[in-house]
């Protein structure tokens, strides 16, 4: 008899799966941890969406060296991401707007959206997790 | 009596700074570390807060926290002085109290 994870009919169906962030790096541990996550659901061949407001989009500002501060930088995960088949990474315009940012200063090439598509991609999605 | 007020939240998330400029009395001086230090950074929303700073008080930030963050190459609003480890131990023993806006 086979085991139950290795029972075709048991797979589940694959959903839409957002990652909300909103949170700075290295002040907290959330944004590391979200990471940790997503990399868990893209194992699990998930419908993986990440989206980056407020405080979030610092997550993914390129030119991080966590050096002196003695932790890992993460930031060149993000970039590994599409490796992981998690390529559905949105950052929002007016979060990146009221800190100074472009897209040109990400590590990772991302769409752009306004706040009202951003609301719309949520209404879009069957789980969401916050970090 | 000098106080030396540090602030280590985010200016876009928390009050800290807020507060702490409420209640920062003129020649206190203000230390930006960890979030605290995206308050340092020019051409934000809340880049006015920290220019009606300098004038009352010296203001710095922890440089190793800048660079941790990608900002070590953004421009800091005028009048705002970076400083390493060692200058945020001088800057301790400089002022007679330390302050923490948490």
């Amino acid at each position: 008899m086979s085991e139950p994870w290795e029972d075709d009919e048991l797979e589940g169906p694959v959903r839409k799966f957002m990652y909300v962030n909103r949170k700075a790096p290295y002040g907290t541990i959330y944004a590391l941890e979200s990471l940790e996550v997503v990399l868990i659901a893209a194992a699990f061949e998930q419908d993986v969406t990440l989206a980056f407001l407020d405080d979030g989009v610092y997550q993914i500002v390129k030119g991080q060296d966590t050096e002196e501060i003695g932790v890992k930088n993460f930031s060149p995960i993000y970039r590994a991401l599409e490796g992981y088949d998690v390529e559905k990474l949105f950052v929002e315009k007016e979060s990146l707007e009221s800190r100074g940012l472009t897209a040109d200063d990400l590590v990772v090439p991302v769409e752009v959206i306004s706040r009202e598509q951003m609301a719309d991609l949520m209404e879009e999605q069957e789980v969401i997790l916050s970090f | 009596m000098a106080m030396l007020h540090t602030v280590n939240k985010s200016p876009f998330e928390r009050r800290s700074l807020d507060s702490c400029l409420r209640h920062a009395v003129k020649g206190s001086a203000i230390l930006l570390i960890e979030d605290g230090i995206y308050a340092a950074i020019d051409g934000t929303v809340v880049a006015e807060k920290i220019k009606s700073a300098v004038g009352d008080h010296k203001v710095y930030v922890l440089g190793p926290d800048l660079k941790a963050r990608g900002m070590g190459d953004h421009k800091l609003v005028d009048g705002i002085e970076t400083v390493d480890y060692a200058g945020f131990v001088d800057l301790v023993t400089e002022y007679d109290k330390v302050q923490s806006w948490l």
